[in-house]
């Protein structure tokens, strides 16, 4: 079955528990996946928004919403839904019908889509694949397509030039968010999201970010990318109001107007996941909580996932704060510093970055680590990895358990001071596959 | 397999009536939009394929770059929001038939080629020394083909190797990929000053 | 094969779309599209025969390259679009017939 059916393990489950015939178990999976992400994807932008009002009025020394389902106004996001939903559907007699009927479902399911490649847990995730990051960007990168249409056929000078404004901005905002993007893979070795989560686990010091400089400026930069490509204050020239109305929001109103922003906060939570995957340790704690309960038992292993879901969850709901509490710091640019501050800036040092990255490997060779901080990473001498890949093959073709247990004890000596605990064995492993590329590439050899 | 086939269904008819979109519209903006949707539907049809990587570069380069790129030009050379430089009917009549004739023809191409494609597969397994019938890329695991392109682009190739039996390896692709990347350089550079060129004679005529 | 004979199909409707739409647009960017449906069909047809035949990645190398080069093409084929524009204040390629004895 073609990974594209995002279906995996619970079409299989539909196929032989259920009992349903052929097309309808990838049909069921679907709508469950389809169902589930929907479910997860309306609760944050309901959230968000609300999230939005509150700290916007704090920030303004206002309250925010305060009645709608009594306190704090926590049911104002459906309030506005529903009478979003009650508006009128009209479309100007200048504008293009339908294109400019179509523009703010292409926006949305752009949006959507990239939830499709993002794990929210070690393996919990609709379809997993070894591109995953690489699709996750090509989807993002869609969103712009509805943003021009929308502003082309709305038959409008705001929404023209909020759409020529909107789609400079976002096309080359993507390319340095792409190559900071590069800078932790260069350390992970993987464009699996699933795998780079994974590295992660154990204790803090083995996020990406603190991997080696380049990650720890690299997230910074990927952050202000995304948050621009996001057409986020301070970079909202797209929707500059003092400017241009509401740019190519300008003829919309009602719910294809909702679903712009419904766009806008799904794909600022999944730049803020990409980030939490790439940089922040994924659904792991930086603690060794998730890798030891992990460990334990079956049980474990299940309340980890779900404990491991809530807190990618809560860090990338962080990130989606930040970026809120940004834009409601920070006063909006004129669209030639935008540009300025991408072309001139943030490119050059992303690709600074990028080389960086894959220097910084050849600059610790001396030190015999591949990891400053870290005591897990050490570099494993090469006689000590030849002696490990003969010691593989003894155990495979059974030698004399004495003279294994010597080889094994040579190994250990030379390789990293790792029996902190079982976690902590673990991404040794990891840090040895990535980072002794010879050791790992002969590994696999012999495997096969 | 029957999902599959009404996956590939569903994105066959999107691809195929929105080309035919592509040719039958007047407006400009209109065949971007139609084109958009096939190329994506396209990219669809290559995940349906097994071929994960290629159909999220086609998203990529192609429908977040490319296109986005042509209604960029669209824009530019727009005079009024709706431009339509029309045909005559007679022309499209003519298009219409010579279109039909010439497909025609390509489907009566195409017919036998699929219809001996058993016979030409064990002749390539018998002049290549391979082995994995019917299999292609496919064992190597669900369309995960990132890694096996990496390696062909570094010049070895895994994906092929692997099933052969006579020993020799295969030559990957490490030269065109870089004369791909030096000719991309030399496009952009290229395209930039070509843009260019002509406002800076503008200027200095006003 | 009846699967492999889908993939060709949609690849000569692709195709075919392609040419017609080269000859019949007199907007110079329609033709261009004409060129990328084109490509597009050639594409498909890469991938599926790479798909069903024994001999590995090479067509979806060649995708890739097809993919890239029609990005390069795209762009320089822009960069005349518009200087022929700023020329003729049109982009009817009718128009372009100043070498035509």
């Amino acid at each position: 079955m073609p990974v594209i059916l995002a279906a995996g393990n619970l079409a299989d489950f539909f196929e032989t528990e259920a009992q349903l015939t052929e097309p309808w178990p990838m049909i069921a999976a679907a709508v469950v996946h389809v169902a589930l992400v929907g479910a997860f994807f309306g609760l944050p932008a309901g959230i968000g928004i609300w999230a939005e009002r509150k700290v916007s009025g704090r920030i303004q020394d206002r309250l925010g919403p305060t009645r709608v389902g009594g306190k704090f106004g926590w049911l104002q996001s459906l309030a506005d839904g529903m009478k979003l939903v009650q508006k009128e559907d009209l479309a100007p007699s200048a504008a293009d019908g339908m294109l400019f009927r179509v523009a703010p479902y292409i926006v949305i399911v752009a949006s959507i889509t990239a939830f499709m490649v993002l794990p929210f847990s070690d393996g919990w995730v609709s379809v997993a694949m070894d591109c995953g990051l690489f699709l996750i960007f090509a989807i993002l990168s869609l969103e712009v397509v509805g943003v021009i249409l929308a502003g082309y056929s709305s038959g409008s000078k705001w929404a023209l030039f909020g759409a020529m404004r909107e789609a400079a901005q976002m096309v080359s905002y993507e390319i340095p968010m792409a190559i900071c993007g590069l800078v932790p893979i260069v350390a992970a070795g993987s464009l699996n999201l699933g795998e780079i989560g994974e590295m992660q686990q154990g204790l803090a010091y083995n996020w990406l970010i603190f991997n080696n400089p380049c990650t720890l400026a690299g997230f910074f930069v990927y952050f202000t990318c995304a948050t621009a490509s996001c057409k986020r204050a301070p970079f909202d020239l797209a929707e500059a109001e003092s400017e241009l109305v509401a740019g190519f929001l300008t003829e919309y109103s009602g719910m294809r107007w909702s679903f712009f922003f419904l766009g806008e906060y799904a794909s600022m939570f999944v730049v803020s996941g990409i980030a939490t995957i790439l940089f922040l340790g994924g659904w792991h704690d930086g603690l060794g909580i998730v890798s030891g309960l992990r460990a334990n038992s079956q049980v474990g292993e299940y309340i980890a996932q779900i404990l491991g879901i809530g807190i990618f969850i809560s860090k990338a709901s962080l990130l989606v704060l930040v970026q809120i509490w940004v834009r409601w710091t920070l006063p909006r640019l004129r669209i030639d510093q935008v540009m300025t501050t991408c072309l001139k800036y943030l490119l050059p040092i992303s690709c600074v970055l990028f080389l960086g990255a894959i220097i910084w490997p050849l600059l610790l060779m001396g030190t015999g680590k591949t990891h400053l901080i870290s005591p897990l990473g050490e570099r494993v001498p090469r006689t000590a990895a030849v002696e490990k890949v003969e010691s593989d093959l003894g155990e495979a073709s059974g030698i004399p358990m004495d003279l294994e247990d010597l080889i094994e004890n040579e190994s250990s000596e030379g390789e990293a001071p790792a029996d902190d605990s079982t976690s902590a064995d673990h991404s040794a492993g990891d840090d040895e596959a990535t980072d002794a590329p010879e050791e790992a590439a002969s590994d696999s050899g012999e495997d096969k | 397999m029957a999902g599959a086939q009404l996956l590939f269904l569903l994105f066959a008819l999107a691809t195929c009536a929105s080309a035919v979109m592509v040719v039958v519209s007047q407006n400009v903006v209109r065949m971007a939009f139609w084109l958009i949707i096939s190329l994506g539907s396209t990219s669809a049809l290559y995940f349906l394929l097994h071929a994960d990587f290629v159909g999220a570069t086609q998203l990529l380069v192609y429908v977040g770059g490319t296109l986005v790129l042509l209604v960029f030009g669209v824009m530019l050379t727009a005079s009024g929001p709706h431009v339509k430089i029309k045909m005559s009917p007679a022309e499209g009549f003519l298009a219409a038939g010579v279109g039909c004739l010439f497909l025609a023809m390509i489907f009566f191409t195409v017919i036998p080629v699929a219809n001996d494609w058993d016979e030409v597969v064990i002749r390539l397994e018998a002049q290549n020394d391979v082995t994995d019938a019917g299999g292609g890329y496919n064992a190597l695991g669900e369309g995960n083909t990132t890694r096996p392109l990496g390696l062909s682009f570094l010049g070895t190739r895994p994906d092929k190797d692997l099933n052969s039996t006579s020993g020799t390896l295969s030559t990957g692709y490490l030269l065109p990929f870089e004369i791909v990347s030096v000719h991309l350089l030399v496009v952009l550079i290229g395209a930039a000053y070509l843009a260019r060129a002509k406002r800076r004679v503008d200027a200095e005529e006003a | 094969m009846d699967e492999l004979s889908g993939y060709l199909f949609v690849g000569a409707v692709l195709f075919v779309c392609g040419v017609i739409c080269m000859t019949t647009k007199r907007n110079g960017i329609g033709v261009l599209m004409g060129v990328e449906l084109v490509l597009n069909g050639a594409n498909l047809n890469f991938v599926a025969f790479s798909r069903f035949s024994p001999l590995g990645l090479d067509g979806q190398v060649v995708a890739l390259f097809v993919i890239v080069l029609a990005a390069a093409e795209a762009a320089v084929a822009l960069a005349i679009a518009l200087n022929f524009y700023n020329n003729h204040q049109t982009i009817d390629v009718d128009r372009g017939n100043e070498l035509s004895g």
